[in-house]
């Protein structure tokens, strides 16, 4: 599994994360999605915006709503090489929150910077 | 690149978050609840306006069909397309952003 | 379909991983590795309880090469490579050793 791809293509994949996590299945299944698809060796970016901030907030203990606290598993990209996060500093200051709220090592960019970010990957899944 | 919206603005906010982040020269198509924000004398229709000088704006007319709308809703400018439109949208552009 | 020891019946997914994560107990793991003509021993057991503890950590079942990278992190890297790993476990040490450890199948093992 350490071999790329037949034909040894690496493209740049961006994951755009804009739900909240816990009402919906969007961002867990987004999780999924960046795991599996972690072991076919492509550059991977994730991104969060909007609601998608709060999917990275730290303390995220679910035990009472009796699902997963699959937040747990943002610390855990880093060990499958997805180590690009990019937080969207519009969506993180109109929600209140600033970098030490976040769970995980991120790079806050601003809109200008989340443009180019989309612009320039090449394989784009929507979350 | 193509941007697609599906969502209302007035509901959701991938209309507008599409346009804080679409690059200029874009196109954009709205199709399904995203037809709404081509309504003229909503509360949205300046950020669309001023969207229009950077970007192309298409429309999907068997959306807005469904919808019970026409020509005479929208804001000037912006196009309406088939599906024959649309595709032919896909294929003209190499990359493709659908904002859900 | 269910697994049954020492009179206490546990239920499975169909690749034959536990169903409740809570419910796993020692037994059970000795008793699946039999299943499948393991004799578990320490250094079996060394790796069970790593990944119960990695999937406490971080709500995944690792992958083959992340497992093994985290054993090599965490035991060293005579521990942490794929030879040592197989021989442990020959139906592959991410879905092999996940399954005695009460894991789900692990996530991004293609």
């Amino acid at each position: 599994m350490e071999e790329e791809l037949e034909g040894g293509v690496v493209k740049k994949f961006l994951y755009v994360n804009r739900r909240a996590p816990h009402g919906t299945i969007y961002a867990h299944e987004a999780l999924e999605v960046v795991l599996i698809g972690a072991a076919f060796d492509q550059d991977v970016s994730l991104a969060f915006i909007d609601d998608g901030v709060f999917q990275l907030k730290k303390e995220q203990d679910t035990a009472e709503i009796y699902t997963k606290n699959f937040s747990k598993i943002y610390s855990a990209l880093e060990m499958y090489d997805v180590e690009k996060l990019y937080v969207e500093k519009e969506s993180l200051e109109s929600r209140g929150l600033t970098e030490d709220d976040l769970s995980v090592d991120v790079k806050i960019i601003n809109s200008k910077e989340m443009k180019k970010l989309i612009t320039d990957s090449e394989v784009i899944f929507n979350f | 690149m193509l941007h697609t919206v599906n969502k209302s603005p007035f509901e959701k906010n991938s209309l507008e978050t599409c346009l804080r982040l679409i690059e200029d020269n874009s196109t954009l198509l709205l199709i399904e609840d995203a037809v709404y924000g081509a309504l003229k004398n909503t509360n949205i229709e300046e950020k669309i306006l001023n969207a229009q000088t950077n970007i192309k704006l298409y429309v999907l007319g068997p959306d807005l069909k469904a919808r019970g709308l026409d020509k005479n809703s929208l804001i000037t400018n912006i196009e309406i397309i088939d599906y024959k439109g649309f595709v032919k949208l896909v294929a003209e552009n190499e990359k493709i952003q659908n904002w859900l | 379909m269910p697994i049954e020891v020492n009179g206490k019946s546990f239920e499975t997914d169909e690749e034959g991983y536990l169903a409740n994560l809570g419910e796993w107990e020692k037994d059970l793991a000795t008793a699946m590795a039999a299943e499948d003509g393991i004799d578990l021993g320490d250094d079996h057991w060394e790796i069970i309880n790593f990944l119960r503890e990695y999937y406490e950590e971080y709500q995944i079942a690792p992958a083959v090469r992340v497992l093994t990278k985290a054993v090599g992190k965490k035991l060293g890297k005579d521990k942490g490579n794929s030879k040592y790993l197989y021989e442990l476990f020959p139906y592959g040490p991410g879905k092999q050793a996940c399954k005695f450890a009460g894991l789900p199948k692990p996530t991004g093992c293609v």
